[in-house]
């Protein structure tokens, strides 16, 4: 009998069942709950009405990162309605006990950049967030999600969560990335293969040999997205690469505590034998960089590819979206993508603002200078980010180049600040959503890599990188 | 929250797959601390210009069609989590959602506001949106008891799949926090299980003894 053997998921979800529900939900222990300003403030109001605390606030952290200006952190943030709810977030961590990194603090940044630099994401947990991109601490095999509001209420009354199990899939890419290929490019081309919602209902485990190569900020990319498919969260088994991003993090167990940690983190892997619901194989050879021209994450195509056609849809239902999309974009069926003028380039977002996506785009652009037509702009992840960059002498290289570094926080992901793309431009964005609006009302944003993205600023149109690195 | 039993109602047609909650409510209005409001600002950008002027063909701004009920196309609320997309939906008055296919979080979100989501195969909701193009004035019959959604007046009728948990949280106007709230001992003896909390020392009963 195969019922022994578990999958990865299986065994960290087993581990935190504190009882289930007959017909209904199991209730999951949350080991770690993130808090930003934007889902918390009504689930704060919500204890209040209910006349209790947060259950276990240590267990909790904040921090201020999708309202925050990305110039001149150091001033009071001038737009009012931003202003208040930052300060309300100052104000419910004080009064109710939370750790909080708000501006100023040398650990702030996007939650899902500073939870894993930190070290307080660790294999075999779970966390929750009310931000979708919780997915991306999944990276270190652990179980994370995003959740609403009332759902935060519930994880600071309680620190539990009521959850039905999802079911379970797994992705194998197999083989080796060519050259100019990244992590964002492995999950640009799976959203592309299952679409928006295909992975809708299942908790997804990345694995392969392509998968085992990436770095730990490679892996968080990947796991990042797996909201963009639809699916609950996704997660890649601990190994080598991950103890050793972790050791000596602030957060992490230290000495003997760290060793008794591996030893435990060691048996977090999917059982052989062990069975998915779905399980699907790529070749990571058939990768190559990726960009999306429609309004959906899962509407990307190879970067040479034309933009489909309605011919080529799977359903007869979808044509009246994909046309209204491509009006959106701007495009028109069967056009190629390649040598399209760009004016607005944005690097930044949980998806891709940490050092080593820092590090390839300074690495590309040194010496080069972005095009006239292009306003480059690049966000990093979190303080600590900004810190390395500019020990580095990243920063220089960059506004040599003529990027614009800004100080952290969302940025342009998501257009809640002044960081926003005008009308009906377009912009080569490396964050995680093309949505009409997404990007500033009428914007119009182009999913890619980092690479990709350096590469398009620099000719100031769409730039296939691997021409740029084979020349 | 309030009980849900069954609503008889005109629908909204909004025949588009792949709404997302950041069409439902933008993120510029999501800066309020407050659940309430967020109505105003449903459907934002196809509802008005840049002028803040109703655009005539979206269905909102169309006076043929009202109701309590919204009837939209497959994987309705995908994208971001924000619970605000519930909230500005049931804040404009509605009080059931049908589609062929909801996103996860977003269902959760509609389940824990009392808005019930009502996934019906993709043959029925063209069924249904062929009445409603046809007569506005079709009425449509959701009971959450029987878990069935009708065309009023028609034998047309399909059952629709709930969580029976869910079920009667929403009839009889509960929610999950009052439920938890009632384990604490068993969330306790959790804690001093768990094998996270003592690794990195939040485990409850180690700071009871230091
Ligand atoms: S960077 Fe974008 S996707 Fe990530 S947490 Fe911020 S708003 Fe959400």
């Amino acid at each position: 009998m195969a019922s022994d053997k578990k999958t990865l998921f299986q065994k960290i979800w087993d581990a935190h069942v504190v009882t289930s529900i007959e017909d209904g939900p199991d209730v999951l222990y949350i080991d770690r709950h993130l808090i930003h300003e934007v889902t918390s403030p009504q689930a704060f109001a919500g204890l209040e009405k209910r006349g209790i605390g947060v259950f276990r606030p240590q267990n909790v952290l904040a921090t201020a990162d999708h309202n925050v200006p990305t110039k001149d952190q150091h001033l009071p943030i001038a737009e009012p309605l931003s202003r208040f709810q930052v300060d309300k977030l100052t104000e419910n961590c004080a009064k109710f006990g939370i750790e909080l990194y708000g501006l100023g603090h040398p650990f702030q940044g996007i939650v899902h950049v500073i939870g894993p630099e930190l070290g307080v994401t660790l294999p075999g947990m779970t966390i929750v967030c009310g931000d979708s991109h919780t997915s991306t601490h999944g990276a270190f095999g652990t179980i994370a999600f995003g959740i609403g509001t009332s759902e935060v209420e519930q994880v600071m009354a309680t620190q539990c969560l009521m959850q039905s199990k999802p079911k379970t899939m797994r992705i194998n890419i197999e083989g080796e990335l060519a050259n100019g290929v990244l992590s964002k490019d492995i999950i640009l081309y799976i959203i592309s293969k299952l679409t928006m919602g295909g992975a809708t209902g299942y908790f997804v485990e990345y694995a392969g040999s392509a998968i085992r190569s990436l770095s730990m900020e490679a892996r968080m990319t990947i796991c990042n997205m797996s909201i963009e498919m639809g699916a609950r969260g996704g997660l890649i088994a601990p190994d080598d690469i991950t103890y050793e991003y972790i050791k000596g993090r602030d957060f992490a167990p230290k000495g003997d505590k760290f060793e008794e940690a591996v030893a435990y983190w060691r048996t977090l892997f999917t059982d052989e034998g062990a069975t998915f619901d779905v399980e699907l194989t790529y070749d990571a050879a058939d990768i190559t960089p990726m960009i999306t021209y429609g309004t959906n994450p899962g509407m990307g195509i190879k970067i040479t590819e034309n933009i489909p056609t309605v011919a080529d849809l799977k359903e007869e239902s979808g044509k009246a979206s994909f046309e209204k999309s491509l009006a959106y974009m701007g495009f028109n069926a069967g056009d190629t993508l390649i040598d399209k003028p760009i004016n607005y380039v944005f690097i930044g977002s949980c998806t891709n603002s940490r050092i080593e996506d820092l590090r390839l785009v300074a690495d590309f652009v040194k010496g080069k200078r972005k095009a006239p037509n292009v306003n480059a702009m690049i966000v990093p992840g979190s303080k600590q980010v900004e810190k390395q960059a500019i020990a580095e002498g990243l920063d220089v290289i960059l506004k040599e180049a003529g990027f614009e570094l800004r100080e952290p926080g969302c940025s342009a992901c998501l257009g809640m600040n002044e960081d926003k793309v005008p009308k009906g431009e377009y912009c080569i964005s490396t964050s995680n959503r093309n949505f009409e609006g997404r990007q500033g009302p009428g914007a119009r944003t182009l999913l890619a890599s980092p690479l990709t993205a350096a590469a398009t600023a620099i000719s100031g149109r769409i730039t296939d990188v691997r021409e740029l690195l084979n020349a | 929250m309030e009980k849900f039993v069954k609503i008889t109602s005109t629908a909204v047609p909004l025949p588009i797959e792949d709404i997302d909650t950041d069409q439902i409510i933008p993120a510029r209005f999501l800066k309020a601390t407050t659940r309430d409001g967020f109505g105003d600002n449903l459907f934002r950008d196809w509802r008005y210009d840049n002028q803040n002027s109703p655009k005539a063909d979206f269905v909102l701004n169309n006076p043929n069609y009202s109701g309590q009920i919204l009837v939209a196309g497959k994987n309705f609320g995908c994208g971001s989590s924000r619970e605000h997309a519930a909230w500005a939906i049931a804040d404009y008055g509605f009080k059931v959602v049908i589609s062929s296919f909801f996103a996860d979080i977003f269902k959760g979100n509609a389940l824990n506001n009392g808005l019930l989501p009502v996934q019906v195969s993709d043959a029925f909701l063209a069924v249904v949106l062929e009445h409603i193009f046809a007569d506005r004035n079709t009425q449509l019959e959701v009971d959450l008891e029987t878990q069935t959604v009708t065309i009023a007046g028609t034998a047309i009728s399909e059952k629709f799949e709930i969580n029976q948990y869910k079920k009667t949280c929403l009839i009889n106007g509960y929610d999950d926090i009052d439920y938890l709230l009632a384990l604490r001992d068993k969330i306790e003896a959790y804690e001093k299980t768990s094998k996270y909390l003592s690794l990195v020392g939040l485990n409850q009963e180690q700071e009871i003894e230091a």
